[in-house]
């Protein structure tokens, strides 16, 4: 229950839910109250998430707005919510994103609307669920309930070649998650044998002692379908498919929101219930995305299509956020989190921005364009910040998210992190080029000298990104610190330590064996100082 | 002069099935004296026999009960499969009261038949005695060789009739060559006493043997598991669309039912040295269901291929055994039922007064002709292919958790990595309804009521079941105790 005594992840979850139920008893051609219910609907459901966010306390690092039902009992799976500093940005990237999802699809979507925002609402409603979920059953559930409506998302409002999109998108997913859902069930049954009682609460399954050789393979089932989806290379083929024939919404949803279960279901699942296996797999993970991280960039950088590199981008950023989570340190978990968020917005909005230009032009291709700085100076300046964004440039959220994150993984693996680093220098490469060729020089049709600069709807859509954009790339604190217990949490199970709060900072004991200092690094601008808890190991 | 002695015969556990029969004899004898065109008037009073069977079973639950030594027993277990046989019924009666009205001829004897078959289904859930068991299974193969030819002017239906009555006859003398050498080697064809005349510590005979395997062949001609499935895609096919619903779910939760109680009750000896021969058989069963169902054009065809992999899961269940593996079974029958006869349901309404619209490509549009039966149609594949939040997913989960429990994981990997292949057939007809072209919407009659109800009362379950799946499956377990020590 919340501080309010409300049960508000359910109402979250259900606020759009009951929306999508309202939606179906409407006249389907009234397109402009349906887009406009759809609209408050999702925008309800954010503000409520506003007033969760505000209730949330930074010092607990459990689980906080806990809700507990008896669902299944006979196999021990209970409906059982809950939100912490991993979950809580994502929750709000989910209820901030969809409301700027359904107001960008007022002009794209023209035909099926009903259907459509009914889809949008449904997946609002799961994606919720996939964040707030605590019971593994549950979990499941929402996360691969949620497919179905993307699978609509896909398929009937897509591209060309939207059909073989969406299955390949499907099956993919469906292909990973079900040895997921096997893995599940046995890290139950080893629970079971040990305390004698069926539960896939998963709080209390945490910490449970499994036989290594058995986590190396659960983990390897849960790592299969978190790879899939977040993508990891070489699991990332369907991404470019499913971005390049989604509508724009579609996109953003998937970039912004859907990327972020698979790297979310590392950091609440994968970890803390297989921590040896996960240090096993360390290496291993570790190199894939920093492959992932160069081979998005070099593959981003020779696309002609700009949804296309938006969506080889993705997959390098997401590298960095799962190297960041390999790092096993304070600093870069929480640096990958943070990008999560920050990929959500820039990639987001770039997913918009072509979006936007599509809807005048009907093409994407870069060669199509150039000398819209000129033409569209509101769109380029939009664009500007969100290009900025992606590269990390600081001053804005990217900057933040991929320091920490370097940081974290240079005290780790030093040579990854260098490796990585490079990776940015990639994504200045190909975001300045594209850029460049889209936005300076002279326009090489003449099709782009009629258009016109983006009006207010197109604005309001932007202007709360490149706010939010600003706002985490200048003061990220206020989102660091609701982190910081939960992560530190985290670590404490990953590593199997003692852990006991001490002041502000976490004091990790590496059964009684280490010795820890809580160290301080400056970060990012001279005001704020940002604590580092380091388990020092002895061996 | 004696008294003539009467034998006490215990007649509580026939309560559920004498509606049933009473009904069938009634519709037999009230259709000499009904107009054509009023045959609506047999529907409903098979409805009611259907309906009055189910408050009696639910009524009795709970009961235990052997009737004439043994011969049919009344338990949890035949109390649970005559409630799932009592909706199977009901659904079928309405979705073909508009079938009957349009393809096929409006008769009343088809509701007649149809309820002896249901029958035959429920005196095979409750056979205690092989050879009533046997009797069951005959009297709902001779209604349905009926019901499958009941088209009598489409050259498919007679070849559909033909085959399955072949084939079935076939796996009858199996079933019934069976029977002969385990009484043979046991001297008795009642479950119970079966286990009691092998207890003397001996290995079993090989009479005995061979009379377990020509059971499991007969059983596996009924459940259509590889490689006795041959006659399902032509029968199911062929057979009346109103038939197919019918079959594909009735048949499977009867034959599981008997199969289930034969081989747990009569021969745990058999079930563990089988164990082996069984996990074969799921993984063809699943397997080859689901790689030809991907290739079919034609949706009856394609859905008797999904019943077959079907099959498969559920023999993944009974290899796992134990309450869990058996509640699972009894779960999903459940979930399976309802979800195949709302497909079916579907198809029914969609088609209308037309001509048989059984080719996938004649789905194409339908998504946006006719929202809500292809939404409905949508689920019933979703739930098939098992997504969340349905029952088929749910019953997946406790058909695959009941192996993980046992020990067979490699079982469970195969199992799942099939239902992955089968989301792709699956999801092909929800490809077709939504995401193709229809230059010009063929116009759609509207779907007849009986049949929305059928769909609506498959769309029900389906989702409850895939949402509060707890009050079926304790139900499930509870019934399994009847069977399992």
């Amino acid at each position: 229950m919340s501080p309010t005594g409300g049960p508000i992840l359910s109402i979250l979850i259900a606020i759009p839910l009951c929306g999508a139920l309202l939606l179906v008893f409407i006249d389907g051609a009234r397109d402009a109250l349906i887009k406009r219910l759809a609209l408050a609907i999702s925008s309800l459901a954010f503000l409520l998430s506003l007033i969760m966010y505000a209730q949330f306390d930074p010092a607990i690092a459990g689980m906080q707005f806990v809700e507990r039902t008896s669902w299944i009992d006979s196999i021990g799976s209970s409906y059982l919510l809950g939100v912490d500093g991993i979950s809580l940005p994502l929750v709000l990237l989910t209820t901030f994103l969809t409301p700027i999802a359904i107001l960008a699809s007022f002009s794209g979507i023209v035909s099926r609307v009903k259907a459509y925002m009914i889809c949008m609402l449904l997946l609002q409603a799961g994606m919720i669920g996939v964040f707030v979920a605590l019971d593994l059953i549950l979990f499941y559930l929402f996360w691969e309930g949620m497919l179905i409506p993307m699978y609509f998302l896909i398929g009937v409002w897509g591209g060309r070649r939207r059909v073989y999109a969406t299955l390949k998108f499907v099956l993919y997913t469906m292909a990973g998650s079900v040895l997921m859902l096997l893995a599940m069930i046995a890290v139950a049954y080893l629970h079971q044998g040990r305390v004698g009682r069926l539960t896939f609460d998963l709080l209390e399954l945490i910490g449970g002692p499994i036989p290594y050789g058995t986590q190396l393979w659960l983990f390897a089932a849960f790592a299969l379908a978190f790879a899939i989806k977040v993508p990891m290379f070489p699991f990332h083929t369907w991404l470019p498919d499913a971005h390049v024939e989604a509508p724009t919404a579609g996109s953003v949803l998937l970039a912004g929101v859907l990327l972020k279960m698979g790297t979310y279901g590392f950091l609440r699942f994968a970890l803390p219930l297989f921590p040896e296996a996960a240090a096993a797999f360390t290496p291993l993970i570790s190199v894939l995305a920093v492959i992932g991280i160069l081979y998005g960039a070099l593959v981003a950088m020779v696309q002609d299509d700009l949804k296309r590199l938006v969506a080889y981008s993705s997959v390098s950023h997401l590298g960095f956020v799962m190297l960041g989570i390999f790092a096993m340190n304070l600093q870069a978990i929480e640096g990958s989190i943070l990008q999560m968020v920050n990929h959500g917005l820039s990639t987001g909005a770039l997913f918009l921005l072509v979006g936007m230009i599509y809807e005048r032009r009907h093409t994407r291709m870069i060669e199509e364009f150039g000398g819209l700085s000129r033409l569209l100076p509101r769109f380029a300046l939009c664009f500007l910040v969100v290009t900025m964004s992606s590269i990390g440039l600081p001053g804005l959220n990217g900057f933040v998210g991929e320091f920490l994150i370097l940081a974290g993984t240079f005290r780790a693996h030093k040579v990854l992190a260098i490796l990585a680093a490079l990776g940015i220098i990639l994504a200045a490469v190909y975001m300045l080029w594209m850029w460049q060729r889209v936005m300076w020089g002279q326009s090489r049709r003449s099709e782009n000298l009629t258009l016109h600069d983006i009006g207010r709807r197109e604005m309001a859509i932007l202007i709360p990104i490149i706010l939010l954009i600003l706002w985490i790339g200048l003061n990220p604190n206020p989102l660091l610190r609701r982190m910081d217990a939960s992560v530190a949490q985290l670590l404490c199970d990953v590593r199997s330590t003692e852990c006991e709060r001490q002041g502000t900072a976490w004091r990790v004991s590496d059964n009684g064996a280490g010795q820890v200092s809580p160290s301080f690094v400056l970060y990012p601008t001279p005001y704020t100082l940002y604590p580092v808890v380091e388990a020092r190991s002895t061996n | 002069m004696t008294e003539l002695v009467l034998p006490q015969i215990d007649w509580t556990p026939f309560a559920p099935l004498a509606p049933v029969a009473v009904g069938g004899l009634m519709t037999l004898t009230v259709d000499l004296f009904l107009p054509p065109g009023r045959k609506q008037f047999i529907a409903i009073l098979s409805l009611i026999a259907l309906a009055a069977s189910i408050l009696l079973s639910i009524n009795s639950w709970g009961t235990v009960r052997y009737g004439i030594h043994d011969a049919v027993v009344l338990d949890r277990f035949s109390l649970f499969f005559y409630l799932v046989l009592g909706l199977i019924g009901i659904l079928t009666i309405l979705l073909s009261m508009s079938y009957l009205d349009t393809a096929v001829a409006d008769q009343g004897e088809y509701y007649t038949l149809v309820l002896f078959s249901v029958l035959g289904m429920m005196l095979m859930a409750a056979g205690g005695d092989l050879i009533v068991i046997f009797l069951g299974l005959e009297t709902f193969s001779l209604a349905l060789y009926t019901l499958a030819g009941f088209w009598k002017t489409e050259l498919r239906s007679n070849e559909s009739a033909l085959k399955y009555l072949l084939l079935g006859a076939f796996a009858g003398g199996f079933f019934l060559y069976g029977i002969a050498l385990i009484y043979g080697a046991t001297g008795t064809t009642i479950l119970r006493q079966i286990p009691d005349s092998l207890a003397d510590g001996h290995p079993p005979s090989l009479l005995f043997l061979i009379g377990g395997g020509l059971l499991l062949v007969g059983f596996g001609f009924k459940i259509a598991s590889v490689p006795f499935h041959m006659w399902v895609p032509d029968v199911y096919e062929g057979a009346p669309t109103s038939v197919t619903a019918f079959m594909i779910a009735g048949t499977k939760a009867a034959a599981f039912a008997a199969f289930l109680r034969v081989f747990l009750l009569a021969l745990p000896a058999l079930h563990m040295r089988w164990s082996a021969a069984i996990w074969v058989l799921a993984v063809l069963t699943m397997t080859v269901g689901n790689l030809v169902a991907l290739v079919q054009s034609n949706i009856k065809r394609m859905l008797a291929y999904s019943s077959i992999a079907h099959a498969g899961y559920l023999l993944v269940a009974l290899v796992a055994g134990g309450s869990s593996g058996v509640g699972s079974i009894l779960f999903y029958l459940v979930a399976y039922a309802l979800m195949n006869l709302g497909a079916f349901a579907v198809i029914i309404a969609v088609q209308g007064s037309e001509q048989e619209r059984p080719l996938l490509a004649d789905y194409a549009g339908l998504g946006w002709q006719q929202p809500m039966l292809a939404v409905c149609m949508a689920l019933f594949m979703f739930s098939l292919a098992g997504i969340p939040p349905t029952a088929g997913f749910m019953g997946k989960l406790y058909i695959f958790s009941a192996a993980l429990e046992s020990d067979y994981p490699g079982l469970a990997i195969i199992g799942v990595l099939n239902s992955v292949v089968s989301v792709y057939y699956y999801l092909r007809i929800v490809v077709i309804m939504y995401m193709s072209e229809t230059p010009s919407p063929p116009p759609r009659i509207p779907a007849s009521a009986a049949a929305v109800l059928a769909v609506l009362v498959s769309v029900l379950g389906t989702l409850h079941l895939g949402l509060f799946p707890a009050r079926l499956l304790d139900l499930a377990r509870q019934s399994v105790s009847a069977i399992i020590g």
